[in-house]
């Protein structure tokens, strides 16, 4: 099973996604199906945008799963629903999702959970914690306690972003 | 140069760390293929036709001796001997064991070098003048600038997998000498009405197989605004970039897509959120940057007399550039001499390099985009003993701006993405040439040789740009005329591509008409396909349109 590491430790999963298709569609009895009232459920956007006020009715927390073509600014009214907010990685390379989680936290000011979720390897969960993630769902495989190591690999970075909001250049001068 | 603080050394460690790790895990089966090429890939290690090759990056051409001593014992100790300097500034080395790279970084690492970002689909090299900082025609010294955007683009967390290679050049003087047209981003650096530094920003050239030249998006961003900027444009190349087609990737697509305007717009907007944000450049970041650079304690020179003719004032005449200091003069050592491949230094002349530059230049040098060194800071009274050493070395051929001063990539010899080698035929074309006063007859021309159309040689901005093509299996050469590096312009295809063979032949054509035409002797050869375009030198070459097919098929029947 996939590993789930949030805030540096090996952490369980509440969260439940939800395939679109089958809460969308219409049952015998002419009504769309109940969602669970108590679970905590991913949702997509198309699932949102359709069934928005049946899933605010219930007591459970909700999560938005992002695909790296999504706009965030899409979404940046609706934040404050989300106690998560996911971003797949549906390859190594693709480095979209950098940029949609520094959108969230930066420009949309999300405080909740925010995971990468997909192809999330050891390799990448530096640059990722940069970008404001907190958790992450590793890729099928990876061993999760060697991966927490890979938070270490750089002591500093030269840039802005979320984990450093001051770049280095400031901060060296800050402390003269 | 720029000397490392404390910070900058231990990023550089960790990375060596890191990579070490990376190729533990895939030669103990833990990394897949895949995933370990894009890991080695940013530490410039590629798997090339016969072993893998080290790029390693030399920031925007910049080296000290003891660095090029370190390289020199690097090529013995762990490749063959030799190492080839690129048309990226960049050093390759062509024989490297993959599971002793990481030993490589670490003693890259004990002189402040490194192969970070050398490959891969992140921020490249930073690429400038080789004439930085003393060139006479200079506005603003680029080099504070280049390492502000070395260390910004270091690593960048956000833009670390972008949809494709990224590359940054930045020039300062009013002669453009680091091709800002043909790059994903160019920096002009300028000086605003109130005197105050700026940059125009240009963005989406590009060569490779859709060559283009990039486009004005800005003509004058305050200086204190070059990261927020950059970080607008690369933020909106990172989102909206094609990621579905690997020749469809490059930032010069999307502004073409896009159209310039509307891109503009976009980045606009994005920058418009961006401005006065943390990553605003403050003045003390620039001195700090600028102080940590070493600077050549320059004397009084004493007056030179020197020599007017003879075979020391052709040297000086091709290879020996002005100076802004009065008593001194920049020095580009030829790494063209016939029949070793351009761009190729063995150790031992690496080594004696390095003493040079200890002599006669404060022990620095720098790596030029068309693969020769430049010592930056030589006396000119120096020059004749400099001169004399060097001829000894093989590095004094007279041949600067010269036919024979071949750009070419490694090609088929080395490259697995080659269609055909490159080297031989740049040695064909040498040798065809071999009259030293008829090439300085002929005057200024840059011919550029790839070996396949991502243009490692740059042939689309050569005078004559020569690509190796594939068909069938054999290798063919197409011949485009036109080109130039800057003001940017791209060649034009003449016909019908030619065998190896025939290459020198074409380009003895290709010289004779110019010959014919030239009006007068300070017309160069580009000048001329600017006056009376590429028609009579088409017809030079293949006879008059109708002989065409006819010419194709004594080709073909040749082959």
């Amino acid at each position: 099973m996939a590993a789930l590491i949030r805030n540096r430790r090996i952490a369980s999963d509440s969260w439940q996604p939800l395939e679109p298709q089958r809460w969308l569609q219409v049952g015998e009895d002419g009504l769309l199906p109940d969602f669970p009232d108590r679970a905590d459920l991913i949702v997509t956007p198309q699932l949102w945008a359709l069934r928005r006020e049946d899933l605010l009715a219930r007591g459970g927390r909700l999560g938005l799963r992002l695909e790296p073509g999504d706009e965030p600014s899409g979404f940046a009214a609706d934040l404050e629903h989300f106690a998560l907010v996911a971003v797949n990685f549906p390859k190594f390379g693709d480095g979209r999702g950098y940029s949609i989680a520094r959108l969230l936290r930066e420009r949309y000011d999300y405080q909740g959970e925010l995971r990468a979720v997909g192809q999330v390897m050891r390799d990448h969960l530096f640059f990722m914690e940069s970008c404001g993630f907190d958790a992450f769902l590793l890729r099928e495989g990876e061993d999760a306690q060697e991966a927490i190591a890979a938070f270490d690999d750089f002591s500093d970075a030269y840039q802005a972003s979320v984990a450093r909001p001051q770049p280095l250049f400031r901060r060296r001068a800050g402390a003269k | 140069m720029y000397v490392y603080d404390e910070i900058d050394q231990r990023l550089v460690d960790e990375r060596v760390a890191q990579f070490r790790e990376q190729t533990r895990r895939f030669l103990a089966g833990k990394l897949g293929e895949e995933e370990f090429k894009a890991l080695r890939l940013r530490n410039g290690l590629y798997i090339q036709k016969f072993a893998p090759m080290l790029r390693i990056a030399i920031p925007y051409g910049m080296l000290s001796s003891r660095q090029l001593r370190k390289l020199a014992h690097i090529a013995r100790r762990y490749d063959r001997g030799y190492g080839h300097f690129s048309t990226r500034q960049n050093l390759q080395l062509n024989w490297p064991k993959l599971e002793e790279v990481p030993e490589i970084l670490a003693e890259l690492a004990t002189v402040q070098m490194h192969a970070i970002q050398t490959s891969g689909n992140s921020f490249r090299n930073v690429t400038t003048d080789h004439f930085a900082g003393v060139a006479p025609d200079e506005i603003v010294n680029p080099l504070a600038w280049c390492e502000i955007v070395r260390q910004w683009a270091t690593f960048h967390p956000e833009f670390s997998y972008l949809p494709r290679k990224f590359k940054i050049a930045i020039n300062g003087a009013i002669a453009d000498r680091a091709a800002t047209g043909v790059h994903d981003i160019g920096l002009h650096a300028v000086l605003g009405p109130d005197g105050e530094v700026g940059f125009r920003v240009l963005v989406g050239g590009g060569l490779g197989r859709t060559p283009l030249i990039g486009h004005v998006i800005r003509e004058f961003l305050p200086w204190r605004h070059l990261l927020t900027y950059l970080e607008a444009i690369v933020r909106v190349y990172n989102l909206h970039g094609r990621r579905d087609n690997l020749n469809r990737a490059r930032i010069k697509i999307l502004v073409k897509d896009r159209g310039p305007d509307e891109f503009r717009k976009e980045v606009e907007a994005e920058w418009a959120q961006l401005k006065d944000g943390p990553s605003t450049l403050i003045l003390e970041e620039l001195e700090r940057v600028a102080l940590r650079f070493t600077r050549p304690r320059y004397e009084k020179a004493a007056k030179a007399e020197l020599p007017k003719a003879g075979p020391f004032a052709a040297w000086v005449k091709r290879n020996v550039f002005a100076h802004k200091v009065p008593g001194y003069a920049a020095v580009t050592l030829s790494l063209k001499k016939t029949g070793v491949p351009p761009g190729d230094v063995t150790a031992e002349q690496m080594e004696a390099i390095a003493a040079l530059a200890e002599r006669y230049s404060f022990g620095e040098l720098r790596v030029t985009h068309e693969q020769n060194l430049v010592f930056a800071d030589v006396r000119r009274c120096d020059l004749p003993a400099l001169w004399g050493e060097l001829r000894a070395l093989g590095l004094a051929t007279p041949n600067v701006g010269l036919l024979t001063n071949i750009i070419c990539c490694p090609g088929g010899d080395f490259c697995s993405l080659a269609n055909a080698k490159s080297i031989p035929v740049a040695e064909a074309i040498q040798r065809r040439f071999d009259d030293l006063d008829y090439l300085h007859d002929i005057g200024e021309i840059d011919i550029n040789i790839s070996g396949c159309m991502n243009a490692c040689g740059h042939h689309h901005v050569g005078h004559i740009g020569i690509l190796g093509v594939d068909k069938n299996g054999e290798e063919w050469y197409q011949i485009q005329v036109g080109g130039n590096q800057a003001p940017a312009s791209l060649g034009e295809v003449i016909g019908p591509s030619v065998a190896r063979a025939e290459v020198p032949d074409v380009i003895e054509r290709l010289i004779e008409c110019y010959l014919e035409e030239r009006e007068a002797d300070a017309e160069r050869f580009i000048d001329v396909v600017h006056r009376i375009g590429i028609e009579p030198f088409k017809e030079r070459v293949y006879g008059s349109t109708h002989q065409e097919p006819a010419h194709r098929e004594r080709q073909l029947a040749a082959a």
